[in-house]
């Protein structure tokens, strides 16, 4: 093996610069995308749970169909396929969204002006489709935590003239939450892997630009030992948030 | 709506180009789903050797048989698998002096990424055997090595079948990963049709999710089935 590492190419100057702009846009994506997930996510659950038989169906089949393809191919759908499901004008008019960026002020050493700013469609259909695919998991995690709750529990809150709501929302809920919360941050960590993915369709987030790195420098070693290790820590900041909220948390069995 | 597009590639999709002979490997230009399918079957079995050597490394008490499999399968986890695709993609001209086709390279990433969670099922499912087992097989005069090959490994492989159809199931979605480096499998079949039809990009997306939902989902299934089955035999503590 001949090759000399310049590490100094890509820690400084231009490059470095656009490394780092890959990883703020990974943040950035993974932090919209977490949000909606999250929602959407939950709603899917919720339509699991309720006893209207066609809402169970259409979240059976979404929470099944998403599950089971490729995120590639989903990415690529929303981005190139999403004319069959989004009518034209909605189409045109998200092309030529202008998007308000507030300002004036600085966040990651970006500088925010306040001005209006053409919407990224790229971002957009890759947002749609982490989104999407990652509520998928998250419904199910959700659903799986609520499940393992032993149903006597419900009962007899019930029974003790708690209503409904009030049964979930001090009896289930906070049992549940307990075993749902560590695969939910888990879940984020694979949101912020997968968002790797949207470098298909041209978002420039950290893969993409240790590649832009590596086809205009040809110094691939270095830009993807740098990209690798901003992945290690994020996942390493994840785990350890895993852990803290276990220690805090978790069921402290006695016999 | 143009499904005839579809139609007229459909068995481009399917196998791509690939031409059988009787030179070795009796196969040539794999490409679309049968692509995906040998590259996931392929990745799987070599991924069972790696996963379990790590798997088995890190209950082991040694430190140094413990600590490179805990470094290696959270290396692993810790990293997208598109990045590991491109490490390899990089890495073996420089490793070998020559170019080695993505199909390969791609292969060695799936190989590598997999092993490490098919490391934590094999740990996963040794720890969920009641310890009254291991005890039982070393009181009854049995070595460590013979109680793990005679009594815990054939019942912790049983509870692991499940796991292991599902990463099999994970492993085929991603191998619509090695279209980014040049791989002619089913993404990539779909990706070229769409470059040349431009007219159909929808359809064709939708007809390939469908083909690895069905491929996908009859296996999720399956796994959820054997899961059921197998959990009424397993041994419990008590």
């Amino acid at each position: 093996m001949n090759y000399t590492f310049e590490w100094d190419v890509v820690l400084s100057g231009e490059y470095a610069e656009w490394l780092y702009e890959g990883f703020v846009t990974t943040l950035q994506i993974s932090a919209v995308s977490l949000l909606f997930a999250m929602l959407l996510g939950t709603l899917i659950c919720v339509m699991r749970m309720t006893p209207f038989r066609p809402l169970q169906w259409f979240a059976l089949a979404f929470t099944e169909f998403f599950r089971n393809t490729p995120l590639m191919v989903q990415v690529l759908f929303w981005y190139f396929g999403a004319y069959l499901v989004v009518p034209e004008g909605i189409m045109t008019w998200l092309n030529e969204l202008y998007l308000f960026v507030p300002g004036p002020f600085t966040l990651f050493g970006h500088e925010f002006v306040g001005e209006w700013l053409l919407l990224n469609v790229e971002f957009f259909s890759g947002v749609i489709a982490l989104t999407v695919y990652t509520s998928a998991f998250i419904a199910e995690e959700i659903r799986a935590g609520i499940f393992s709750i032993p149903k006597t529990q419900l009962e007899s809150s019930r029974a003790v003239g708690l209503s409904f709501m009030q049964a979930y929302r001090f009896v289930i809920l906070p049992q549940a939450l307990r075993i749902v919360v560590p695969p939910l941050i888990s879940q984020s960590l694979n949101l912020i892997k997968n968002s790797s993915l949207c470098m298909v369709i041209g978002v420039s987030e950290l893969t993409f630009m240790a590649r832009q790195v590596e086809s205009y420098s040809f110094r691939g070693f270095e830009a993807f030992t740098v990209a690798t290790i901003v992945y290690l820590c994020i996942s390493l900041v994840v785990s350890l948030c895993i852990n803290m909220y276990n220690k805090h948390f978790m069921l402290q069995v006695k016999y | 709506m143009h499904w005839e597009v579809v139609w007229d590639n459909f068995d481009y999709f399917l196998w791509g180009a690939t031409k059988f002979d009787g030179t070795f490997p009796f196969i040539h230009d794999v490409g679309g789903l049968l692509a995906s399918i040998i590259l996931a079957v392929l990745g799987i079995f070599f991924a069972f050797w790696i996963g379990m050597a790590f798997g088995l490394m890190r209950l082991s008490k040694k430190r140094w048989l413990k600590l490179p499999s805990i470094i290696y399968v959270e290396t692993i986890r810790g990293v997208p698998l598109l990045m590991l695709i491109f490490w390899f993609y990089f890495l073996a001209p420089i490793m070998l002096g020559h170019n080695i086709p993505g199909f390969y390279s791609s292969l060695i990433a799936f190989i590598i990424f997999t092993g490490a969670y098919i490391a934590e099922i094999v740990r996963a499912g040794v720890m969920a055997l009641p310890s009254g087992q291991l005890e039982a097989a070393r009181g009854s005069g049995l070595s460590q090595t013979q109680a793990m090959m005679f009594v815990i490994l054939p019942q912790a492989l049983r509870n692991m079948i499940p796991s292991f159809v599902n990463q099999f199931v994970s492993l085929t979605k991603d191998t619509s990963l090695a279209y980014v480096i040049g791989v002619n499998e089913l993404t990539r079949t779909a990706v070229q049709v769409d470059n040349r039809e431009m007219n159909a990009s929808a359809e064709i997306y939708i007809t390939i999710a469908v083909l690895y939902f069905i491929i996908c989902y009859v296996l999720t299934s399956t796994s959820r089935r054997m899961e059921k089955q197998l959990s009424r035999y397993q041994a419990r503590d008590r």
